[in-house]
């Protein structure tokens, strides 16, 4: 649905996106991470048009980035939540919303339908008719998600939909994200609150200018740093114990106490072996535990690098 | 560029401005004041009393000036508008994802002047009809003629107005774009007025006299500052420069 090829943005002798290559499959919830400046927001510019590209190539359901012939079907595919809300503060919800669908040629009927169709889903019919300025934080947000699902876009953009929210806000727009998600939506997510990508995206980008790693959260949380098992023991690890373990080739072994900690790829696969020796040289296991490396861990270490 | 896309911008922001205090006042207040200022001052100086302005000679010049004072109204209207219109957007943040619709950079520029000029023109052409009446009323025993409506006016109002409003509010866009609260747009925008005050007291002064050819003159080079206006205003609205430079 979402293809760049080396997608390069200069401003002036800054790069604020270098060479971006990557695609989003249609229905997927694509999580773009990254530090401020890391051109998150430059990116989703590019791509809903506002902004132009300096090199390379993108294109949105096929569609063109950067050419005229193609710009009004791209705005009409997309959504686009941004940073900002951007309400118009002295317009009602109903009114907010309204003003869009006529932007994108609904009908009434359509329009009148989608209007409530999308504040009941989000909760703010019943405040359809108080001025969007009134809103309280969260309100606005889920205003303007509903404004930017008004003509039924294929994409949905998001630019830090949860940032400034209160837990229960953020929680309620990460399961509308998951609703849409059902409704095979497209979206690309800029975030930077890693526990929110790791719990709904499908995939996640790692940009600080350029593209750090891409993949599940899963792969970029064991490609990176691997997991390990934590093997605790009734008692002190012995030497028969501990020469038993040395002779398996385990990656990264230590020993504190009574716990044996080393690396590990497939734990499922690799664990077996070393409790059975471990009980061979008469040990006694108390628990295991395999413990992955988080996604923070991940991201840290790529944006160190 | 559509105009139903235009026309649409410009009814949602009829719609705000209802709720901006501000914005309507400055579309009620000059209007009223000129409107009804004019006829009691004359009531008052020149008629009542014997200042000699009431002369029939010297009543139709007089006249005149007053007249343009619509004029100068209506370019002071749509000032706090447009500031409001575009400078409440940037305020707000609401541009962002109005440029990620299908509308262009024109239909939503035009919506926005629309949404400047149609009030201002209502606003005027009512203070105006008051002002006719009032000034009627008050020259007509001295004059012993209805003086309005004529020629003068008529060309004031249907040529020179309109294009002082366009003038006046493409003025706005653009300090708008440079500035970052609506009360420094208004104070910059006040610049735009200046041209035609100069125009006032040449009249006043007698360099000038305010007949049909000599309005015909002055819209003629407004006209032409519109044109070189609506070219900068352009270069100005462009959404990379509204999203990178605005803040």
């Amino acid at each position: 649905m979402i293809e760049t090829e080396n997608l390069t943005k200069k401003f002036w002798d800054l790069t604020a996106v270098d060479n971006l290559t990557l695609h989003v499959d249609d229905g997927e919830v694509f999580g773009f991470l990254g530090p401020n400046g890391a051109g998150k927001t430059t990116t989703i510019r590019i791509l809903c048009c506002l902004i132009s590209k300096t090199s390379g190539t993108a294109t949105i359901g096929g569609y063109e980035i950067g050419n005229k012939a193609d710009w009004l079907k791209i705005r009409k595919t997309i959504g686009l939540v941004p940073d900002n809300v951007g309400l118009s503060e002295n317009l009602t919800a109903y009114d907010n919303l309204d003003f869009y669908g006529k932007i994108y040629d609904l009908s009434d009927t359509q329009r009148k339908e989608n209007n409530k169709r999308f504040l009941e889903m989000l909760g703010l019919w019943d405040k359809r008719n108080v001025l969007a300025g009134t809103f309280s934080k969260g309100m606005k947000q889920k205003l303007a998600i509903a404004r930017a699902l008004i003509h039924d876009p294929q994409v949905l953009f998001m630019d830090e939909p949860t940032a400034n929210l209160d837990p229960e806000a953020s929680k309620t727009v990460r399961d509308f994200i998951l609703q849409l998600k059902k409704e095979k939506k497209t979206i690309f997510l800029n975030t930077h609150n890693l526990d929110e990508a790791q719990r709904i995206c499908d995939r996640v980008a790692i940009m600080n200018t350029s593209l750090r790693a891409i993949g599940t959260p899963q792969d970029l949380e064991s490609s990176v740093s691997g997991r390990k098992t934590v093997i605790g023991l009734e008692q002190q690890v012995n030497e028969p114990v501990l020469g038993a373990l040395k002779k398996l080739p385990l990656k990264n072994l230590s020993i504190n106490g009574d716990t044996i900690t080393f690396d590990v790829e497939d734990p499922d696969k690799e664990n077996s072996p070393v409790v059975e020796t471990i009980v061979l040289a008469g040990g006694h296991v108390r628990s295991i535990n395999v413990v992955g490396s988080t996604l923070e861990d991940t991201y840290l270490k790529l944006l160190r690098k | 560029m559509r105009l139903s896309k235009a026309w649409i911008v410009a009814a949602r922001d009829f719609k705000i401005f209802r709720r901006v205090k501000n914005v309507w006042s400055s579309i009620i207040i000059f209007p009223v004041v000129i409107s009804v200022l004019f006829p009691v001052i004359l009531e008052y100086l020149a008629v009542r009393g014997s200042h000699g302005l009431a002369a029939p000679g010297v009543l139709p010049n007089l006249l005149n000036s007053f007249s343009f004072f619509l004029v100068i109204g209506a370019a002071n209207v749509p000032l706090g508008i447009a500031s409001y219109s575009v400078v409440g957007e940037k305020v707000e943040k609401s541009l962002e994802p109005l440029l990620a619709t299908p509308l262009t950079d024109g239909e939503i520029l035009l919506g926005k002047a629309i949404s400047a000029v149609i009030p201002t023109l209502v606003a005027m052409y009512a203070a105006a009809v008051v002002f006719m009446v009032g000034i009627d009323g008050v020259t007509f025993n001295t004059l012993g003629y209805y003086y309005f409506p004529n020629w003068n006016i008529a060309t004031l109002l249907l040529v020179l107005m309109p294009v002082a409003i366009v003038m006046s509010v493409l003025f706005s866009v653009i300090v708008s774009s440079r500035v970052n609260d609506v009360r420094s747009a208004n104070s910059f925008g006040i610049f735009i007025l200046f041209p035609l005050l100069g125009i006032y007291l040449s009249s006043e002064t007698s360099i000038i006299t305010l007949d049909v050819s000599t309005l015909l003159i002055i819209s003629g080079a407004i006209l032409a500052v519109d044109v070189a206006l609506f070219f900068l205003s352009t270069k100005t609205f462009r959404r990379e420069e509204i999203l990178t430079k605005w803040k």
